[in-house]
């Protein structure tokens, strides 16, 4: 990806680069959120019930993702959004001073 | 010793630090006032947001919720841990880039418009307000308990403690305080919860101790054993639900939602330098907040267990001294409907002889559990801590509301910086006092009010900010209409169902099967649609608000 990326950069305006910029920070998004809303909404909410027919150890697994697995996935999440952000900003040449 | 001597010991420490920092770390100018300056560190800023968001409601009912709850109580996991995702991803970056003091600084720009806001203040007042009566009243929970004061008494050394550091210290000093609020909070949230799960599982993390077997049953694992005790009480299995699905989510939704919203959350976003320490902020608050809250639901299990294996078909005469105790404060309640002498805790009304207030579960499991006196008055500093944190961080958005955005940016533009300085001291002073009254006298539908809250962030702020960051068309005809449209539906569906019409509060009457509490989903749904289906029929915003808004999407500076 960086490749492919790399020669625009240098020969896009900058009001291009910022689009770009952020049309891949709504990509991020919108995979993030999807794995958000699958884990919550999915596997803690909407399949618990089929979930809960899976132990895992002393658990029924759609009850340890609704009170337990969620709330782990989310702090990857973030963590994953700032990873990639901070290495976009970069690339972007977009970071504040 | 016993436990009101050393809770009076731990009180003490700890009030004395909060007031020692709240001295050190005077504000001097508004900026430090409303912001900290806009200097505190990306992991004091963490440690601050998670003491700021983890109220009384999260240390002291959570647990207890969800230990009468069983799987439905993860509405609360969920939603109170799944809306950070939001924050970080939607919200923080680019509100900190944008870069001002609050909230409706943001929508009153955003929208060029003083209606709007002035709907803005309005509604952060109003969600401030309902939150920080709830957190006197947990301040005088643990008053009235621990230290056998009357709750009156209680509020009023809670409220002066608040009043010294928010009046005085601003933003700086309550992001201080906080900082050392979450160290002793969670350090008391956690010890009775290791200690207990070691003597139920063996297994000193709660996290994994919850999913274990017990130590005097071998073989049988503690989830399996709590859903037998349920189910032979009449109750439903713990980890099977009650709710309809739809209702769940639908609440969620609302609590997640309606956290994103929330303005005291949000403007602690404000104090970071830069886009990136929002960012890593955010991950630091959804760390610290989760090791309570992946804690909680352990904790919910071990107290349950405890509860039914140490008083269900017990003789009265022979009940532990804790339970006397909190007899004595109404909060558990025995009536002997049979006449034998023995204590029923079934689910059927006609023959349950025993009431047990939810709120009380979290401090009296440590006396349930038999631990050392010493743990037990740690979890009272923790409720104080809980929820003296959230009060100061409420109240500071109530200050800033109305000596910032109401006169200084509505009313008297041309007010010199220390008149607005000592107006938003004034401002904290006056919230603290009403907060106060609340918490001596509060308003018997406080649990009511504050489902409305997160439903009323939810269809109002949550809606109006995303799109003002995502969507360059939106203008305030749309927003304003759609924060409008979404406010009134979610409160006139609330007030129906909790104020006017009780007895229709049901699922067969509920629109969608979907309960007052998870209304705000709706209403946020609605909010939306209303707003992009307005804006599009009238004038696009003008282009100094559409490069304001390319401006907050990028973290460097343009020219």
């Amino acid at each position: 990806m960086q490749n492919e990326l790399k020669p625009y950069i240098y020969t896009m305006s900058e009001q291009e680069q910022h689009r770009k910029y952020w049309r891949m920070n709504l990509r991020y998004l919108a995979i993030l959120l999807t794995v958000w809303f699958m884990v919550s909404y999915g596997c803690g909410i909407l399949f618990v019930d089929e979930l809960d027919k899976i132990p895992l150890g002393g658990f029924k697994l759609g009850f340890w993702f609704a009170q337990q697995g969620a709330i782990y996935v989310f702090i990857v999440l973030i963590f994953v959004y700032m990873w990639l952000m901070n290495r976009l900003d970069k690339r972007f040449n977009v970071e504040e001073e | 010793m016993d436990i009101q001597v050393w809770t009076y010991i731990l009180v003490g420490i700890t009030f004395a630090l909060y007031i020692g920092i709240a001295i050190w770390s005077r504000a001097a100018s508004t900026k430090e006032f409303y912001v900290a300056g806009g200097g505190v560190s990306p992991l004091a800023n963490g440690m601050a947001t998670a003491a700021d968001w983890m109220s009384a409601a999260s240390f002291i009912s959570m647990a207890g919720i969800i230990s009468f709850m069983g799987r439905d109580g993860s509405v609360y996991l969920l939603g109170w841990t799944g809306g950070y995702v939001l924050l970080a991803l939607l919200l923080a970056p680019y509100l900190r880039k944008f870069g001002k003091f609050t909230v409706p600084d943001f929508v009153g720009d955003r929208y060029y418009s003083k209606t709007a806001r002035i709907v803005a203040i309005l509604c952060a007042l109003f969600v401030s307000f309902t939150y920080v009566a709830g957190q006197m009243r947990g301040v005088g929970i643990v008053f009235s308990r621990f230290l056998e004061v009357e709750i009156e008494i209680g509020v009023l050394i809670g409220m002066a403690i608040v009043f010294f550091y928010a009046v005085l210290g601003g933003m700086k000093g309550i992001t201080y305080t906080q900082v050392a609020q979450y160290c002793v909070l969670i350090f008391a949230f956690m010890v009775p919860a290791i200690f207990i799960s070691m003597m139920m599982t063996g297994n000193p993390i709660p996290q994994l101790g919850f999913g274990s077997d017990l130590v005097n049953e071998p073989g049988v694992s503690l989830l399996d054993k709590l859903d037998g005790l349920s189910e032979a009480l009449g109750f439903n299995a713990y980890t099977s639900g009650s709710k309809s699905t739809i209702d769940v989510f639908f609440i969620t939704a609302a609590l997640m939602v309606g956290t994103a919203g929330l303005p005291h959350v949000i403007v602690r976003f404000f104090t970071v330098p830069k886009v990136r320490d929002a960012r890593k902020s955010a991950f630091y608050a959804l760390l610290f907040i989760a090791i309570l809250y992946t804690t909680a639901p352990a904790i919910a299990a071990f107290a349950r267990t405890n509860l039914i294996q140490s008083i269900s078909e017990k003789p009265y005469a022979e009940v532990p001294a804790w339970f006397t105790k909190w007899e004595e404060t109404g909060l558990i309640a025995y009536e002997d409907k049979n006449q034998d002498g023995i204590i029923q805790y079934v689910a059927d009304p006609a023959t349950n002889e025993l009431t047990i207030d939810r709120d009380i579960m979290v401090l009296a499991n440590p006396e349930i559990a038999q631990l050392p006196n010493w743990v037990i008055a740690l979890v009272a500093a923790g409720g104080l801590a809980a929820a003296l944190s959230t009060a100061a961080g409420l109240l500071l958005v109530i200050s800033t509301a109305v000596s910032h955005d109401l006169l200084k940016k509505t009313l008297r533009p041309d007010i010199s910086e220390k008149k607005e300085l000592l107006a938003a001291r004034i401002a904290a002073g006056c919230a603290v006092v009403i907060a106060g009254y609340f918490g001596i006298n509060p308003p018997d539908y406080v649990a009511a009010v504050v489902a409305f809250a997160f439903g009323f962030a939810a269809a109002t702020f949550f809606p109006a900010i995303i799109m003002g960051i995502f969507s360059k068309r939106m203008n305030k005809e749309g927003a304003i209409s759609g924060m409008i449209v979404g406010l009134l539906f979610t409160a006139a569906y609330i007030i129906y169902f909790k104020f006017i019409n009780k007895e229709a509060n049901t699922p067969e009457n509920w629109w969608f099967g979907i309960s007052p509490e998870g209304i705000g989903t709706l209403g946020m749904l609605l909010n939306f649609l209303v707003a992009l289906v307005v804006s599009r029929f009238t004038k696009p915003p003008p282009q100094p608000i559409k490069d304001m808004i390319s401006d907050i999407r990028i973290p460097k500076k343009l020219k």
